[in-house]
């Protein structure tokens, strides 16, 4: 059964907290349980507190599925790009390696991949995913396009991901500023960008007399 | 027509032809060739033909054709010649007679899996060479109540009819049967009765293979059951009722599921080729400059992708191509692209070249194994 056509899901890692709620329910999902397929990430631990939540974007040309040798990669005509089929998966890596986002993950014992399918235990009987249906802060968030539009009136949804030379478009949206001025999220662009909400220079050196006047 | 297609027709017909004249040469111009078994054989014959074509097919994508051409070049390459002919049984008896990877994904799912394999694997070889005329059994001159095993024409071992032996030989095919529908049995309940299993599994690919491999055993084993204990009642029909889901099984080989069978020995040499790219030079992302996997498998990686027309080169960025990433930096970059174009809101940053690092490195929450973990470095 398709995932109901109305429903989409959007990314929106500015507002993720880290509280790893998505991680404990990814685990509960049918289709790989006890495994979380969400990829959580401190950006810069030690001066931010910036993570990022990444579940599979569902690429419409999904480079993990064309490199795949096995041809174990198959996406279902609502436009999921399923998880590697099991009796084909060779393991051989060149899927979690591909994928431009970095998001499968290679279970070496069993000799397969696994990646989010948006739990399409759920999504395809009209369910949320798991990690919509737990994430506090909504920077990972299951609706409709007019529900989103109404409730993040700042914010927008792109779907296409610049990555040098390489233009990806994906069934995931990403939140942009509404005034933004760019229908693309250019993520090569960002190589060496610094994290948000960070300690800087200033807040070192306050850091540094906080110390300083604790050991004094 | 293109040439790719062209290929693999013409290996798909040497490899019938090649299987047609052993089947004349091994039952010796057809002497010990059963007709009856006919339609059997041509379904094989088919099946060698469809199997073939696919194969050669899929050996020929981007990503299968280097994967097959590195695979026998790390094999043989003489620093690891030696360490590759060591490990080859090992893999052999753990990955194809023992399933452990299965086993890794679920207990029930190895049951179900291993039974199946050994039911089929007697199976296969018991009855292609009785059907192709190369095994046959004949009568001891001067031995009443004695057999004579004769393989492609040549006389073998000899034992009596009425032996211990005897009888699990000549029922072969009846405890292969017994292996496959036990099986069959496991994973019907488990495909009935998982909800993640219910969701993405089809007919034709999950539950099709399971009610072939059960109408071809139950019909086997009702022909025995028929003259045994019935006295041979309805003993024609049910060997034509078998012979109808033998022939679907053979002829549906090249299509459906089954056609696993012949690609999951590439896992073999895939060992080989991470075993190697252990041992050889390792990729540092371009980024973060950590090791994440092994220079050859980004260097592959990136012919394949050039092959297959994707365009990931980063023009004018030291990186050069965006494959020289490791994944835990991609997955930042996402982040940092999207807060980038916030910055007008919240204001510029100071401290460079961020390091990512795992959120949840929990038990089953971060890297799944020692490898996915190197996968996005240590």
């Amino acid at each position: 059964m398709p995932v109901p056509e109305r429903n989409e899901f959007f990314i929106d890692p500015n507002r993720c907290i880290g509280c790893n709620a998505c991680v404990s329910a990814c685990m509960e999902c049918d289709t790989h349980r006890g495994y979380s397929m969400i990829q959580l990430d401190f950006i810069d631990r030690a001066r931010s507190p910036q993570t990022v939540p990444v579940v599979c974007m569902h690429c419409d040309s999904p480079t993990c599925a064309e490199v795949c040798p096995a041809d174990a990669i198959k996406r279902t005509g609502d436009g999921v790009v399923q998880t590697a089929s099991k009796p084909r998966c060779i393991a051989c890596n060149n899927c979690v390696l591909a994928c431009p986002f970095g998001i499968p993950k290679m279970h070496s014992e069993a000799n397969l991949m696994m990646k989010c399918d948006m739990c399409y235990d759920r999504t395809s009987v009209g369910k949320k995913p798991m990690c919509a249906s737990v994430c506090p802060s909504g920077a990972l968030w299951f609706g409709t396009m007019e529900e989103i539009r109404r409730l993040r009136p700042r914010s927008r949804p792109v779907r296409t991901f610049r990555f040098g030379n390489q233009t990806i478009t994906t069934k995931v949206w990403m939140m942009v500023p509404v005034d933004a001025p760019v229908d693309r999220v250019d993520v090569t662009d960002a190589m060496h960008e610094p994290t948000v909400g960070r300690s800087d220079a200033a807040a070192d050196a306050l850091l540094s007399g906080l110390w300083t006047a604790e050991g004094a | 027509m293109s040439a790719e297609v062209r290929r693999a027709i013409g290996w798909a017909l040497l490899a019938t032809t090649v299987l047609a004249v052993l089947i004349v040469v091994g039952s010796r111009s057809l002497d010990h060739f059963d007709a009856a078994l006919v339609g059997y054989t041509f379904a094989t014959l088919f099946a060698v033909f469809g199997i073939t074509y696919r194969y050669a097919m899929w050996l020929q994508r981007p990503p299968t054709a280097l994967y097959w051409r590195r695979g026998w070049q790390v094999f043989f390459r003489r620093a690891f010649v030696w360490h590759n002919l060591l490990r080859w049984p090992r893999h052999v008896i753990d990955d194809i007679a023992l399933n452990r990877f299965i086993w890794a994904r679920g207990r029930l799912r190895w049951l179900a899996h291993w039974l199946i394999l050994w039911g089929c694997i007697v199976a296969g070889l018991i009855t292609f060479p009785l059907v192709f005329g190369w095994l046959y059994f004949d009568t001891v001159a001067g031995r009443p109540g004695w057999y004579r095993t004769v393989v492609f024409g040549f006389p073998t071992i000899s034992f009596p009819a009425d032996s211990l032996f005897a009888f699990l030989v000549f029922h072969g095919l009846v405890w292969s049967a017994f292996l496959v529908i036990g099986g069959v049995m496991v994973a019907m309940r488990r495909r009935m009765r998982d909800g993640g299993a219910a969701a993405v599994q089809s007919f034709a690919q999950d539950m099709m293979p399971l009610i072939v491999l059960f109408a071809i055993s139950i019909t086997g084993l009702l022909l025995t059951a028929s003259y045994t204990w019935m006295e041979g009642y309805a003993y024609q029909f049910l060997a034509i009722l078998h012979a109808v889901t033998v022939i679907f099984g053979l002829l549906w080989l090249p299509f459906g599921k089954f056609f696993h069978i012949f690609q999951r020995p590439a896992q073999l040499g895939v060992r080989f080729y991470k075993e190697v790219g252990v041992l050889s030079d390792p990729a540092r992302c371009r980024r973060c400059g950590h090791a994440f996997t092994s220079r050859m498998k980004v260097e592959d990686l990136i012919e394949t992708e050039r092959r297959l027309g994707y365009a990931y080169e980063i023009p004018g960025n030291a990186a050069g191509h965006y494959q020289w990433i490791c994944p835990r930096c991609r997955r930042a970059l996402l982040a940092l692209a999207q807060g980038r174009l916030w910055h007008g809101s919240r204001g510029a940053a100071a401290p460079p070249h961020p390091m990512p690092e795992f959120g949840n490195p929990g038990m089953g929450e971060g890297p799944l194994g020692a490898e996915d973990a190197a996968n996005f470095h240590p």
